[in-house]
């Protein structure tokens, strides 16, 4: 009976996603700050390709146009919508209506699936990252496989994190928190894992490193959604395991994995009944926003040494989604120092795995041209950026070194050793 | 560690149109930590631009700081009966300082309190506006010179022919031509053309082609589009490549000069020391012995209890949804639960048959005393559209009532901050 509520529940939820685009007044705000069709024609915004376009897409029928495949689900829409319609969840199912009626390409089976590609990549990482950096490879990979040549691809590290997490104990204080790490950290930079350890053991925590796997982000964005429900259910039962107490709190550095827990896989998969993600979407932090609040309650160390650098930061689309500001900003400023300069430009364009298509990389780095610009201008000799594959794009773009907002913390703690 | 979800700052700005980022910046300015909430972007993209103090009273205004005066003799329930004229002026120099300090080199607004400016709207109707861009100036039509407005067929919504016939209808000697715009949309819109602007070569042949079409001693009035990141080069290299007067004519939205307004306003707070949480919508309020003591800002996964000594109320009005008339025709604060002030009496009538006439029931806004201090609330201020006792669209005073009440609103509660540290 009670699973028949919750059922009826996420129906309801559902609807009320949709409905919500009866309160667009036509306003054209989202327009003016999507990323996507502010530099391409192809999509028509996310006016027209959500609430407008939406009341002509009907369940049973086939749908009627394309455009929607370009919209990147970055979600700047739905955080600028004043009358609260949910214009890029909107968007996403109807994305993955077309897949369903049109099938999926091959590109995107495979490389929305980070475990996949890390877990056979990483024994080889050096053969693997050679290959990746080959011209021919990669002509080939983009005729085959439509993966654009010159789009930015990280290298593997070669060792993974959750194998050094294994092997050592955090110190038992009591104060246990549970480490999201992503597939980002496991298998490309296992040492921002490292730090986020680090700087959790040095404020007192305990840090909890469950086994773990892929929220399914990748392959909700690219509209495989019965395939991401599968993967990001797993990892929530995975996760909530280790949620034993009102107290526990899960923590994540990987802010677009960290949204998809909280918000994105409930709301836009339509899951906002299954119990243990309504657990884990409740009890997870961002990292810096974690830190930010221990600082709130007195409780974040502060013993930091000058990190003396001028550093650009930019908010990921996805971070501004968690609705939270910008508390990288804020830990910043704690930092003596160091000197910020706030990108406000939107969107790198990459999207996760949108500017990696053969057919959308030009748009995706037309998306990220201002900020590119914008950080060129700044003078800033790093740039911080939350999200993994931002940083990969931002460095493909400006050839300027870009880490977690982290790194500094880290480094003002004298973790760096 | 304990779930928590908590945040504490000197002040609260639950808003983040005009009102709520001028009040947070004057806020932050003050010394206070400030945390802006803003459910979304605020009017500011739909608006032209200007800061428009008074322009109907209800004859057209042509000297505003004498006729604000005389409204707020007139209705000392307006909100600028309560703020003062004095603070008006203060509240509009400080406006144009923090532009001039912001990110847009060279841009900025003019005018004073003296005297309004007449300026065309994009139908050709005139409009008396007291703080404008600079490059909307050289617009005003009680100047004698002849204009020739410009338009496009590739952007919709602007009507050179239609705005140049009505300036004429209304005896301005105006007249318009047709520049063909490169685009390579159907939908261009006002926004993609100002990116345009903002590129060199772009604008040399654009400058070109309409120095062709020109006749001498005309001035030129384009539809404000002139550029996002650097609109004051824009202006500058138009005028000097046209050898003329150059000015904007607000379009139907998205507003350029609204957007670079929102963007300077932004900056301003940031500059300052405040932070904006942007889609975050304020869901409940937790209040105690007269005072505000929290907000609940809704998040991801989790919303986030805001804790604050003092809080501002610049959520708007009807416009917004702030204010809501229910079918059981009881008016409400839909955002803290706010007594309102305002509402027509019983058996007076609540509206009029005529949509634009002065509507008896767009004057309820939240009930404030005389320092903007919300009724029942002591520790909240309220500025801009949620204050009642005016009708902006008539009086076209809505920029106006934003900068002076959240600038006003923001000072009551930094000197109630002062005076508590005192004792």
């Amino acid at each position: 009976m009670s699973a028949d509520v919750d059922v009826l529940r996420s129906l309801l939820r559902a609807e009320e996603l949709r409905g919500s685009l009866d309160h667009c007044v036509k306003c054209t705000i989202c327009e003016t700050q999507c990323p996507v069709s502010n530099v391409s024609p192809l999509f028509p915004g996310p006016k027209y390709a959500g609430p407008q376009a939406e009341r002509y897409r009907v369940a049973d029928q086939p749908s009627a146009e394309w455009s929607v495949d370009y919209c990147s689900g970055c979600g700047i829409c739905t955080q600028v919508c004043p009358q609260g319609v949910k214009i890029a969840e909107i968007n996403a199912q109807a994305r993955n209506k077309l897949k369903r009626e049109h099938g999926v390409p091959l590109r995107d089976r495979i490389i929305t699936r980070p475990t996949w590609l890390g877990r056979a990549a990483t024994p080889v990482a050096p053969l693997a990252n050679l290959s990746l950096r080959l011209r021919p490879v990669r002509i080939l990979g983009e005729k085959i496989l439509k993966v654009h040549r010159d789009a930015a691809t990280p290298g593997f590290a070669g060792w993974r994190f959750s194998r050094w997490a294994r092997k050592r104990t955090s110190p038992r204080t009591g104060r246990k928190v549970v480490y999201f790490h992503n597939c980002g950290t496991e298998y490309y930079e296992p040492w921002e894992g490292q730090k986020v350890v680090q700087i959790l053991e040095h404020n007192g925590f305990e840090v909890v490193v469950p086994k773990q796997d892929c929220c399914g982000l990748p392959l909700q964005s690219s509209g495989l959604f019965d395939d991401a429900r599968k993967v990001v259910l797993r990892l929530a039962r995975a996760l909530a395991q280790h949620v034993h107490d009102e107290d526990t709190i899960i923590v994540g550095n990987a802010t677009s994995c960290t949204l998809m827990l909280k918000r994105e896989a409930r709301e836009i998969l339509g899951l906002e009944h299954d119990p243990y993600l309504k657990l884990v979407s409740e009890r997870t932090y961002d990292i810096c926003e974690l830190l930010l609040e221990l600082h709130d309650r007195g409780e974040l160390k502060t013993d930091f040494r000058p990190v003396e650098e001028h550093i650009a930061y930019h908010a990921p689309c996805q971070q501004q989604g968690h609705w939270v500001g910008k508390p990288a900003l804020d830990l910043f400023a704690l930092i003596p120092g160091l000197q910020v300069s706030e990108m406000t430009a939107r969107c790198c364009g990459i999207a996760g795995t949108y500017g990696l298509k053969a057919e959308k990389y030009d748009i995706a780095m037309n998306v990220g041209r201002s900020l590119f610009d914008q950080i060129a201008a700044s003078g800033a000799s790093e740039v911080a950026c939350d999200s993994e594959t931002c940083r990969w794009q931002i460095t493909h773009a400006t050839q300027c070194k870009s880490v977690h907002p982290i790194d500094y913390l880290h480094r003002a703690y004298g973790l760096d050793g | 560690m304990g779930l928590r979800s908590e945040l504490h700052f000197d002040a609260v700005v639950i808003g983040g149109g005009t009102a709520g980022l001028i009040a947070a910046t004057r806020l932050a300015e003050g010394g206070a930590s400030v945390s802006v909430l803003a459910k979304g972007v605020g009017s500011t993209h739909l608006a032209p631009g200007t800061v428009d103090v008074l322009g109907y009273a209800p004859e057209r205004v042509e000297e505003p700081g004498r006729a604000v005066a005389e409204l707020a003799a007139a209705r000392p329930d307006h909100p600028y009966a309560l703020i003062g004229l004095d603070a008006i002026g203060e509240s509009l120099a400080w406006f144009a300082e923090q532009v001039a300090e912001g990110p847009l080199p060279g841009y900025r607004y003019v005018g004073s309190l003296e005297r309004n400016h007449l300026l065309p709207t994009a139908v050709g109707a005139m409009r008396p506006s007291t703080l404008v861009p600079e490059t909307m100036a050289a617009g005003d039509l009680r100047s004698g010179e002849p204009i020739c407005v410009v338009g496009s067929r590739m952007l919709r919504d602007f009507h050179a022919a239609l705005c140049a016939a009505n300036l004429a209808r209304a005896g301005i000697e105006a007249r318009s031509v047709e520049v063909a715009f490169e685009v390579d949309r159907a939908d261009q819109s006002s926004l993609g053309l100002a990116r345009r602007f903002d590129d060199a070569a772009w604008r040399a042949a654009f400058a070109a082609q309409l120095g062709s079409l020109l006749k001498p001693g005309e001035r030129v009035g384009l539809p404000a589009v002139l550029g996002l990141a650097d609109p004051h080069g824009v202006w500058s290299d138009l005028r000097e490549r046209l050898g003329r007067a150059v000015f904007e004519i607000p379009t139907l939205p998205p507003s350029v000069p609204g957007i670079r307004l929102f963007e300077l306003l932004r900056s301003a707070l940031r500059r300052n020391g405040g932070r904006l949480v942007l889609g975050s919508e304020v869901t409940g309020a937790e209040r105690a012995d007269g005072r505000v003591v929290a907000v609940i800002g809704h998040a991801s996964g989790r919303d986030v209890r805001y804790v604050a000594s003092s809080f501002v109320l610049a959520t708007g009005g009807f416009g917004s949804g702030a204010i809501e008339l229910g079918s059981d025709w009881v008016t409400r604060d839909t955002v803290l639960g706010l007594p309102l002030r305002g509402e027509p009496a019983a058996g007076e009538p609540r509206f009029v048959p005529e949509y634009l006439a002065e509507q008896p029931m767009s004057r309820v806004g939240v009930a404030v005393d005389g320092q903007l201090r919300a009724e029942g609330a002591e520790n909240v201020a309220v500025a801009g559209a949620a204050l009642p006792g005016a009708v902006p669209w008539r009086e076209l005073s809505g920029e106006g009532i934003a900068v002076a009440s959240g600038y006003r609103a923001a000072s009551t509660l930094l000197s109630t901050a002062a005076a508590g540290a005192a004792a």
